[in-house]
């Protein structure tokens, strides 16, 4: 017994160790993530990132370089503060404050000492670093704009977040990554790949050599350059057209479905997001609750359609049977419904038809069409559903599918819609009649409202509307060549296209003629209210026209949305008019018309709702002395009222 | 006939795995070393030719001179070791070395020969019982004169090796109770340390309660019973009290970190993270010899001595760790084996002492490199960079071999 005692020892002993051992090296796989943490330290390379360009080929977005002074506080010997602080335009107390800061980092390590200088700024200092032993500097490419608008299209450039970071691999943090517009969809394509150098480190973070004499190391890829399906020029001229005003405008190329112009106002130059000064003025931007720069209207803001829905309400009823070009109805000032209730229209003509039933804007014609088409099936539920699958073929109440990273569905009711509405049933045609003339559950996007007319000027098929145009070695993404084929006879929109060229000619926008070029349009009204003060208070109706032109083999179809700009040719009409002959004819002549709506500024009225706070709009192009009051604190609400007695629309 | 049987008789075994893993020993100074820009390999290059003499003067000296001189041996050792005070050169706080020139020497690396000898020789003696009290205190008494000297040093980790002495006495007749004392007091102050000191007491008197209660009516002694409570009492509380009083704060720290009560990785901690962090990071087949990133990036403090093993981890992986404890563990079996099969009792002790020193260096030191033990400096025999370590077991080793070559001449 007692020989056994230390050779038994020995072998627990051994075999405890030994189990540790294989715990270590075998089960516990965090210490190897830790010893690579730990012991090599990888540094990136980092590619340029892709340039953008227009439609046409002209340079939007290019890259600056941008210096980093970076400072080794060890290796820093006595220099002359003085010349130093005026060579970066800096006081001596921030020298010493940014010194202690990067001792208080690493005494051995870099640390950033001044970030993003440009060229400029760092001219006068890059002859002398020589002098400041322990300085140096690293270069990076920052974006630059070479134009002054598109800044809701682009995006922008910032570090990447923790979750994403966390989420995917190939982000460190402190990277750069595109957010929003086609910096943020075209991401992956604009960045490049990064390439990776492995070096082995010691335990001071020194670097002690290579990894493994680069074996692992890989090397950056170019980011590739786009080509956007923007018009520059129409893109300016219609952010020119919209200062002082709130909205958005977005222009369509049918045959293609490429977005010559995306438009959101109030806007704001894109440099302001670039380098030292962008999360300043990201931040002046972001908490401007108010006029929204950084909401892309043109993309996000929802609104019921009004007028340019009878167009589709119109269609439907062609492609149902229930009426032909033929169909008269009678219009005394409006219509008697239901039990009593009474839709109003306004003074034209009583005997009306399609055709002059678009240009007039009668609310009576389309209010019975639609009841026709909810009637034609016993079950209005039934007659819904298909009514709101015809919607559904162009488009509406739905993601378009487009490359831009925000967007909203807007809303095509269904029988679902009103079984929730009313649950205990006994709902019918009367009940919902405000959705034939774009009142009711309906809501739409501008770029629904633009595809839509897109639609229309195609006779029955749209391309999925997208940003891109060419990716250099790259064919486009196949959904943006996929022809979507809706629901209605091609035989049907030719009626109805004549009526939208009558309303040019004799219409609600027959003082927008433009000579020479055939636009078939059709005018649109909003109503909106806010709370001001606890008081529901009704606003300006927004301005709402769409359009395309020329009739026949169309060039582009429009869209514009003008926040409490009145009825639909009040403003909107005249900019979707200016905005087709600039991309027609790449000139005005009616200049007046454009002296005008250049001048028109509803800052007034907006400031009903509470102005701007000072800090944005000094960075904002808008600018109106009026806005000065920021007490009133607005909810906006849109007005659905599908039951009650409708005001007439234009 | 009385020379040549040297060669003949000499235990090939234990001479290969010294050899080996002097060898292996060295190829990790090297690597370790290159991160540290220190020359720490090429010393130990020297230190390794130097011991080639050293093994030829010990395996020359006649057999009998070490049963001899063990007496003034172990006399002069602890004289060494008590010149430290006057003499001894202070090295990061512990005055442990004698300086001659460039080179300094440690000389508790060679009082563990000498303790051996002197133990081997005094339990030879053929009238000595363990059993009889006053043997037993002769016996501690030549353990604990060199841990009495080399304590104050301080230098705890030589100290601690002398406890594995019982174990030796324990195979020489000891009574049983010493070993189990040892054994319970261990177990009693780890216990105090993860547990509350009241939830230790509970369990003690719980189980004497019940060993109380199951024994014979006639084996009950309910005087002994409560006596050993309070004895385990005083020393649970008493271990609690040291602790938190008497302990500075590195030596809590030590523990704390290895019962998992503390995670201090910059501090205190470091150490035993940075190991394991090298260890573990070996896998299953390491990282290959001299591309452990850890060992170039010198992240382990003390690799080339007392950490030494974390190169084996990460550079050579299970498959190498494995490989090095196996001929260790074989070492000290081997060496287990032949004491067992000496034909006097100061051989077959000394035999004993030799695989007990060289055990419990090497598991107090593994043990603290893969952290299931406190930091506590014990360098790995054969491995460590270090001249008196090396020569210490060297000659330690080397004594037995001779002793156990000569075995034959006996007769």
């Amino acid at each position: 017994m007692r020989k056994v005692l230390l050779p038994s020892l020995i072998i627990i002993a051994t075999s405890l160790l030994l189990i540790r051992i294989f715990y270590l090296q075998v089960i516990d796989d965090t210490l190897k993530l830790k010893s690579e943490n730990n012991a090599i330290k990888k540094k990136y390379e980092y590619p340029e990132r892709g340039y953008i360009y227009d439609r046409k080929g002209k340079l939007l977005v290019a890259n600056q370089a941008s210096y980093d002074i970076m400072v080794i506080p060890r290796e820093v010997k006595k220099l002359d503060t003085l010349e130093f602080c005026q060579l970066l335009h800096m006081t001596k107390e921030d020298f010493i404050k940014k010194m202690e800061k990067s001792k208080v980092y690493s005494p051995r390590l870099p640390s950033v000492f001044l970030s993003q200088l440009n060229k400029s700024e760092f001219a006068a200092f890059q002859e002398k670093i020589r002098k400041y032993e322990g300085f140096y500097f690293q270069k990076r490419s920052l974006r630059d704009y070479e134009v002054n608008f598109g800044a809701n299209i682009f995006g922008f450039i910032t570090q990447v977040n923790e979750k994403l970071v966390s989420k995917n691999p190939y982000y460190n943090s402190g990277d750069l990554i595109g957010r929003q517009g086609v910096e943020e969809s075209y991401e992956n394509l604009l960045r490049g790949v990064k390439g990776i150098k492995y070096f082995q480190k010691d335990k001071f973070n020194r670097e002690i050599g290579s990894y493994k004499d680069g074996k692992y190391d890989t090397i950056a890829v170019q980011g590739e350059d786009i080509n956007l399906s923007i018009d520059a020029q129409l893109q300016k001229y219609g952010e020119e057209l919209m200062i002082n005003k709130r909205g958005g405008i977005v222009a369509i190329e049918p045959s293609s479905g490429e977005i010559l112009a995306l438009v959101t106002a109030p806007s704001f130059d894109p440099g302001i997001l670039v380098g030292r000064q962008r999360s300043k003025n990201y931040t002046a931007l972001y908490h401007d609750s108010i006029a929204k720069p950084l909401y892309d209207r043109g993309l996000l803001a929802e609104y019921p359609p009004g007028s340019p829905f009878k167009i589709l309400t119109g269609l439907i009823g062609l492609q149902e049977g229930v009426i032909n070009e033929n169909t008269t109805f009678f219009c005394n000032n409006g219509f008697s419904y239901g039990r009593g209730r009474f839709m109003k229209c306004h003074p034209h003509s009583p005997s009306q038809q399609l055709h002059n039933g678009i240009y007039n804007s009668c609310n009576t014609y389309f209010a019975q069409t639609y009841m026709l088409t909810i009637n034609k099936y016993n079950n209005p539920a039934k007659a819904v559903d298909i009514w709101s699958n015809h919607l559904k073929s162009f488009g509406l109440g739905q993601f378009m599918g487009y490359d831009l990273p925000t967007g909203k569905k807007g809303k095509i009711p269904d029988s679902k819609t009103y079984k929730r509405m009313y649950p205990n049933g006994g709902w019918r045609s009367t009940t919902i009649v405000s959705n034939a003339i774009g009142q009711g559950e309906v809501v739409m996007t501008p770029i629904q409202l633009a595809n839509m007319m897109a639609t229309i000027a195609n006779e029955g098929y749209y391309y999925t509307p997208h940003i891109i145009k060419k990716i250099e070695g790259h064919a486009i993404d196949k959904s943006f060549t996929t022809k979507h084929v809706t629901t209605i006879d091609k035989k049907y929109f030719k009626p109805v296209i004549s009526g939208l060229f009558d309303v040019y000619n004799v219409g609600t926008a027959r003082s927008l003629r433009v000579e020479g070029i055939d636009i078939c349009g059709k005018t649109g009204t909003a109503e909106n209210f806010a709370k001001i003060g606890g008081v529901r208070v009704k606003l300006e109706d927004h301005s709402i026209f769409v359009a395309f032109a020329p009739k026949d083999n169309p060039k582009i179809a429009i869209a514009v949305m003008v926040e409490n700009g009145g009825y639909g040719a009040a403003i909107a009409g005249p900019i979707a008019s200016l905005m087709i002959e600039k991309y027609l004819r790449q000139k005005i002549t009616r200049t007046d018309l454009e002296t005008r709506i250049l001048a028109t500024s509803l800052q007034s009225r907006y400031a009903k709702l509470g102005g701007l706070s000072d800090k944005v709009k000094s960075q904002l192009r808008v600018s109106d002395s009026i806005l000065k009051s920021k007490t009133i604190i607005p909810t906006f609400k849109v007005k659905i009222d599908s039951t009650k007695e409708q005001k007439p629309v234009i | 006939m009385k020379n040549q049987s040297v060669s003949n008789n000499i235990d090939w075994i234990s001479i290969i795995i010294y050899t080996l893993l002097v060898i292996l020993g060295w190829l990790n100074i090297y690597s370790s070393s290159l991160s540290s820009m220190e020359d720490t390999y090429q010393k130990q290059l020297i230190f390794i030719i130097l011991t080639i003499p050293l093994i030829f003067i010990v395996l020359s000296v006649d057999g009998k001179f070490y049963e001899k001189y063990a007496s003034i041996i172990f006399g002069v050792s602890l004289l060494t070791l008590a010149g430290l005070f006057l003499f001894g050169k202070t090295i990061a706080g512990q005055r442990c070395w004698y300086a001659i020139g460039s080179f300094t020497i440690q000389p508790s690396e060679f009082a563990k020969a000498a303790t051996s000898l002197a133990l081997a020789k005094f339990l030879s003696d053929t009238q000595i019982n363990l059993k009889d009290t006053n043997r037993q205190i002769q016996a501690l008494a030549i353990i604990f004169l060199p841990v009495l000297l080399i304590l104050p040093q301080p230098d705890p980790g030589s100290a601690l090796i002398y406890s594995i002495f019982i174990i030796v006495l324990y195979r020489e007749g000891l009574p049983s109770w010493y070993v189990w004392t040892g054994f319970i007091t261990i177990l009693l102050f780890v216990l105090t340390l993860v547990l509350e000191p009241q939830y230790v007491i509970l369990i003690a008197l719980g189980i004497i309660i019940i060993v109380h209660l199951k024994s014979r009516l006639a084996d009950r002694n309910i005087i002994m019973s409560t006596i050993l409570f309070l004895l385990i009492s005083g020393f649970v509380l008493s271990v609690d009290y040291v602790f938190d009083n008497v302990f500075k704060q590195h030596h809590r720290d030590r523990f704390n970190i290895l019962l998992g009560k503390t995670v201090d990785m910059k501090g205190i901690g470091y150490n035993t993270n940075q190991s394991e962090i090298a260890i573990g990071s070996g896998g299953w087949i390491g990282k290959g010899f001299l591309e452990g990133t850890q060992t170039k990036g010198g992240f382990v403090p003390e690799q080339h001595t007392d950490y030494i093993f974390t190169t084996v981890g990460e550079e050579w992986g299970f498959v190498g760790s494995l490989v090095v404890i196996a001929l260790f563990a074989g070492l000290f079996l081997r060496i287990i084996y032949l004491a067992e099969r000496q034909k006097t009792k100061f051989s077959r002790v000394y035999g004993y002492c030799v695989a007990g020193i060289l055990f419990t260096h090497f598991f107090v030191n593994i043990a603290m490199v893969v952290g299931i033990f406190p930091t506590i400096g014990v360098p790995l025999p054969f491995f460590s960079y270090g001249g008196s370590g090396l020569w210490g077991f060297t000659i330690l080793l080397f004594i037995f071999i001779k002793m156990d070559a000569n075995k034959v001449n006996e007769w």
